[in-house]
């Protein structure tokens, strides 16, 4: 009896699912438009905020149902043709979902506890860490994103560059910890095409709490 | 002989309220410059379109930098004032574009929408293939469809648009499409016409003034 209670539900719920599929939601500023300021200007981060993230996240949930009926339809062809949707945007809400939690209002102004430690090791220095982190930011050609990430396998960090919204972990399998969102729309309206002076700014608002946060989760869990 | 920025044609705010006078001054001043200044730094060869059509022979910088100068540089000449050239492709190349896209209404459409699906940085293009037929298409960063091995279609282009974000962002933000839309009010049609008149139509790339 329980086993044909069970199928009829498992084909019913075939057609209930669309009503309850969960979709993605633009998650809210831990912090005012103008808190980040004179670091990266109000008005960026409206827009940064309200427009290039809420994008992302609607055409991923476009594209994700686009997914969900080309499964349904048995069309392998059409989901495949979907990927470069996904990447561009579910990668453009991932990182961006990080992006504003580690940054804050007044900075700390260095790492600390086993990130810290970790940094040492790996790089010599926090100052060489982050010269190399604004090299390889600054050097990337258009859009893109560089990266202070984790390497569970070989338990070390790494520097990183990853183009357009390509996100860290899925593209690289390092775990992502402190990124600098290159793409003009991050600094121009600002800083113009004066991309390092950003990026070197970036630091002063680097929420470094919560990046021991992550380094703690990557490392332990 | 080292590489020039280029004069723009025309004073920095002629093409209000299509491409602000701040863009344009910004784009060909700092970004343009800094594609020459970093093209000298990264090679010592001079012909443009040469470097562009073996660009697998040169490495990455000269790609980015190469390909930023001859695009630009083309694309001050692609623009013009509103009244100073036609509205539209005229003679030959207006008869080449509807036989091949029914209107030329129907090409801007295919062109709007190439650039519109170019993720991140890069440019739309207008160009003519080996067997004369033309053709629309996008590149990523300052890659251009000259670039035989990297461009996904590789053509003579005679139109190309800058979807680059800071070609657009100070007036439109976000709206790509917005700056698409205005930016057909500004091509200058009789460049493109001369263009394919005498260069792409006997396969020949655009030269620019180096």
């Amino acid at each position: 009896m329980f086993a044909n209670i069970a199928r009829v539900l498992a084909q019913s719920s075939n057609k209930c699912l669309p009503l309850i599929r969960a979709k993605h939601s633009l998650p809210d500023l831990p912090y005012d438009f103008n808190a980040l300021e004179p670091v990266i200007s109000a008005e960026i981060m409206q827009v940064h905020h309200q427009k290039h993230h809420a994008t992302y996240v609607n055409n991923l949930n476009v594209a994700e149902e686009k997914l969900f009926e080309a499964k349904q339809r048995g069309s392998v062809s059409d989901q495949i043709a979907l990927t470069s949707a996904l990447k561009f945007n579910g990668g453009g809400h991932i990182n961006h979902s990080i992006f504003w939690t580690i940054l804050c209002q007044n900075g700390s102004s260095e790492p600390g506890g086993e990130l810290a430690e970790a940094i040492k090791r790996d790089f010599g220095s926090y100052q060489r860490m982050v010269d190399l982190l604004v090299a390889t930011s600054t050097g990337i050609q258009g859009s893109g994103w560089g990266w202070l990430g984790y390497n569970k396998q070989l338990n070390r960090l790494e520097i990183a560059a990853c183009a357009n919204q390509d996100p860290l972990q899925a593209t690289t399998g390092l775990h992502p910890l402190f990124g600098i969102d290159v793409w003009e729309h991050a600094y121009y309206l600002q800083y113009k095409n004066a991309r390092p002076d950003y990026v070197k700014s970036i630091f002063k608002i680097a929420n470094w709490r919560k990046v021991e946060e992550l380094f703690g989760k990557a490392r332990h869990d | 002989m080292s590489f020039q920025l280029p004069p723009l044609p025309y004073d920095y705010q002629v093409l209000e309220p299509f491409v602000d006078k701040e863009t344009m001054n910004l784009h060909h001043t700092k970004h343009h410059q800094t594609y020459v200044n970093n093209l000298n730094g990264a090679t010592k060869d001079s012909d443009i379109v040469a470097i562009c059509q073996n660009i697998k022979n040169y490495p990455v910088a000269v790609r980015n930098n190469g390909g930023g100068h001859y695009n630009h540089s083309l694309f001050w000449k692609w623009m013009a004032p509103v009244g100073s050239s036609n509205v539209a492709p005229t003679g030959t190349l207006k008869e080449k574009i509807e036989a091949t896209f029914g209107s030329v209404d129907e090409m801007k459409k295919k062109f709007t929408d190439a650039a519109l699906t170019r993720f991140g940085s890069g440019w739309a293009w207008l160009g003519v293939q080996k067997d004369g037929s033309l053709a629309i298409s996008s590149t990523a960063n300052q890659d251009n469809p000259l670039m035989a091995g990297v461009a996904d279609v590789e053509m003579i282009p005679i139109l190309g648009l800058d979807v680059w974000e800071h070609a657009y962002y100070l007036k439109y933000q976000n709206r790509r499409a917005e700056y698409i839309q205005q930016w057909w009010n500004v091509v200058n049609w009789d460049e493109v016409v001369k263009y394919y008149d005498n260069f792409a139509s006997k396969n020949n790339p655009v030269p620019i003034n180096q």
